[in-house]
């Protein structure tokens, strides 16, 4: 079967365990007792995170195997990749308000996680806008690989710079929710949903890069 | 190497010579950082928050528009003497062209903050006098890091239609751990606060730059080259 | 010695170069003929080093060093003087730093621009300009020269000037490659000819004996083939 069905595939299955984990989530995860059942965000808000960095960083690994290979599919996965992780980033910067308003009533903190996802997300638009200017589709792939490169060597900087600012300002404790000391059946739906967002973000980019490839096919430019 | 040190201060002497000749980019970004400053200064409420806490930030918010147009600068000029193919075909190297540039950018960047300094610290009564070294250190750290960035993507974006406007869209990003650092450091120096506690921000700012000066120097040929 | 062997390069899907090998001896002049979108400016950027093809490679003794490039840019920078246009340029080619100003006064001298040599470039007319960019090219004295299309937009003294140049530049052992769509602009100044269609030589021969009608006939039918 041709890339496009194989993707179609990967994402309904995706999807259908999207609604799984939902379902798991909602009915068969225990309350969270501190923050309620507005805490069943974060089955979503993390997983999501998690798949943008994955974008991100394949999206740099691409960039620096195109410039040493020369070859144009990493620069079309690339691409793909940084679609589907901004649309990943929106989710998780769409669920964190949605999370933290109930729970510390403000609709933004600038935990860690967050921010980093923020920057993240503006890096990706700055490359699908760059994308968007560049008319020659060599010099567009170049122009990404570059910007690729510099955005995965920021990532740990950023990283950085947000523990070292939130540890000289206190943020209010956020539950630790990546840590191991959560209950079994809580562990076992975000390890779930952690597969599933991988899961989805392949069949998203599988797809994005082949109909990249028919239109290239099909003689357009804009890749 | 010597090669590449002296084209490089050949590429950045005749930016320099050219820009304070004609003066207008200069002047610009000066009367710019002038006049945010001011209204940064007329808008403020000195009761309700004190200048201490707000001053680092608006000293670096006004510093990064600054730079911002004065990178665009850099290869604008190229292209508009019809040069950069002149200097592409030239035997120097890739190197050199991205360093003289650098070095061209980073004094007149230096420029405009020398304008700037002395108005913010009359504006805002800042006691930077006791500091002064130490901030001069982390303004030119911190300087440094984002003009490297911004010199490479200046590079890129003259050949993209929107070249102003991409330009800041792309660095933002890029600005964050520079900024951070350099308000983080700025208001604790002016607080007093001895030099231990900036240790980590100065180091974070220093290997900012390191990896960013090296990385824009090994991927700036391909930004150049057809 | 210029040698290029089996240059291949397309731009996305138009073929600019396609299996291009020669090589030329000092004291040849070749005229490469073709309509626009022939691939002759794709082939001078190769060869001058601007470029790096898909396939093949291009190799000229001396390296960029050794080449002198002529187009439609000016590689003159506004608001500098001819003279320091000239010593920049120098300084980029290596040209030793107590030889300088006498070869750019060589040059202007040459050019019959010599009395305007502390004028800023902005002020000169456009026949005055094309004149100071051709002594710029001569200022390191070239082993390659390189001119892409180098009559076009030419006043007739400057065109005169130009024709001159070349034929002492032949005579003086260089090599010169010169592209242009107007067969009766580079036909009487060339040892040898060529015919680029679509990234192809389709002729690749000596000049002889054959006139330049004689070669602009040629040339028609060698288009209207393929």
């Amino acid at each position: 079967m041709n890339l496009v069905h194989r993707g179609r595939w990967i994402t309904l299955l995706g999807l259908v365990l999207l609604a799984l984990v939902y379902v798991r989530a909602l009915a068969f995860t225990p309350v969270e007792r501190f923050q309620g059942p507005a805490q069943k965000i974060f089955y979503v808000h993390v997983p999501a995170a998690w798949s943008a960095m994955l974008a991100m960083g394949l999206v740099g690994l691409c960039s620096i195997l195109y410039l040493v290979l020369k070859d144009a599919r990493f620069d079309r996965f690339a691409a793909a990749s940084a679609e589907v992780g901004t649309a990943f980033s929106l989710v998780m910067l769409t669920t964190g308000p949605i999370w933290a308003k109930p729970i510390w009533g403000t609709w933004w903190t600038w935990d860690a996680r967050l921010t980093l996802t923020l920057f993240l997300f503006f890096l990706f638009v700055g490359y699908l806008l760059l994308r968007g200017v560049v008319t020659d589709a060599g010099l567009r792939a170049r122009y990404s690989a570059v910007l690729g490169i510099c955005g995965l060597l920021l990532l740990p900087f950023i990283h950085l710079s947000v523990y070292f600012f939130r540890t000289l300002h206190p943020q209010p404790i956020v539950l630790k929710p990546s840590s191991p000391s959560l209950p079994g059946s809580m562990l076992a739906t975000l390890l779930f949903s952690f597969g599933v967002f991988t899961l989805l973000y392949l069949g998203f980019v599988i797809q994005r890069y082949a109909l990249s490839r028919l239109r290239e096919e099909r003689g357009g430019s804009h890749g | 190497m010597n090669d590449v040190l002296r084209h490089a201060w050949t590429v950045a002497r005749k930016d320099l010579v050219l820009e304070f000749r004609t003066r207008t980019a200069l002047l610009s970004a000066v009367v710019f950082t002038a006049l945010v400053l001011t209204v940064f200064n007329f808008g403020r409420d000195p009761t309700a928050v004190a200048t201490i806490d707000l001053a680092p930030s608006i000293l670096w918010v006004t510093f990064s528009f600054a730079a911002m147009l004065a990178l665009n600068r850099a290869f604008q000029l190229e292209l508009e003497n019809q040069a950069l193919e002149g200097l592409l075909v030239s035997p120097i190297s890739r190197t050199s062209l991205y360093w003289g540039k650098l070095l061209a950018n980073l004094v007149f960047v230096a420029v405009v903050e020398a304008v700037g300094l002395p108005l913010f610290v009359l504006f805002f009564d800042v006691p930077v006098g006791r500091v002064l070294v130490p901030l001069i250190g982390v303004i030119a750290l911190a300087t440094i890091g984002f003009v490297a960035v911004g010199t490479l993507f200046s590079a890129m974006v003259i050949r993209t239609r929107f070249a102003e406007l991409m330009l800041p869209v792309l660095l933002l990003p890029f600005l964050i751990p520079p900024l951070t650092g350099a308000v983080q450091v700025t208001a604790k120096l002016l607080a007093g606060r001895p030099l231990s506690e900036v240790e980590g921000w100065l180091k974070l700012l220093a290997a900012y730059d390191i990896v960013f000066v090296a990385l824009a120097t090994l991927l700036f040929p391909t930004t150049v080259d057809e | 010695m210029l040698r290029a062997e089996g240059l291949r390069h397309t731009f996305g899907r138009v073929i600019a170069l396609d299996d291009v090998t020669f090589s030329l001896a000092p004291g040849q002049t070749l005229a490469v003929f073709g309509p626009n979108g022939a691939g002759k400016t794709t082939l001078l950027k190769v060869l001058a080093g601007l470029i790096r093809p898909g396939a093949g490679s291009a190799t000229v003794s001396g390296g960029r060093r050794a080449v002198g490039w002529i187009s439609h840019q000016s590689h003159l920078y506004d608001h500098l003087t001819l003279r320091e246009n000239l010593l920049f340029w120098a300084a980029l080619y290596d040209v030793p730093r107590a030889a300088r100003a006498a070869r750019a006064t060589a040059a202007m001298r040459r050019l019959g621009i010599d009395d305007r040599a502390d004028q800023a470039v902005w002020s000169l007319s456009r026949g005055l300009v094309q004149r100071a960019a051709i002594a710029k090219v001569l200022i390191h004295d070239p082993q390659v020269l390189l001119l892409d299309e180098p009559f076009t937009g030419l006043d007739l003294a400057a065109a005169a000037e130009v024709r001159a140049l070349l034929g002492e530049l032949r005579g003086a052992g260089r090599i010169v490659v010169l592209a242009t769509h107007n067969v009766d602009e580079g036909v009487e100044l060339a040892t040898d000819i060529a015919f680029q269609h679509r990234g192809r030589f389709v002729h690749f021969a000596p000049r002889g004996a054959r006139t330049a009608a004689q070669i602009s006939d040629e040339y028609r039918r060698a288009v209207a083939r393929e």
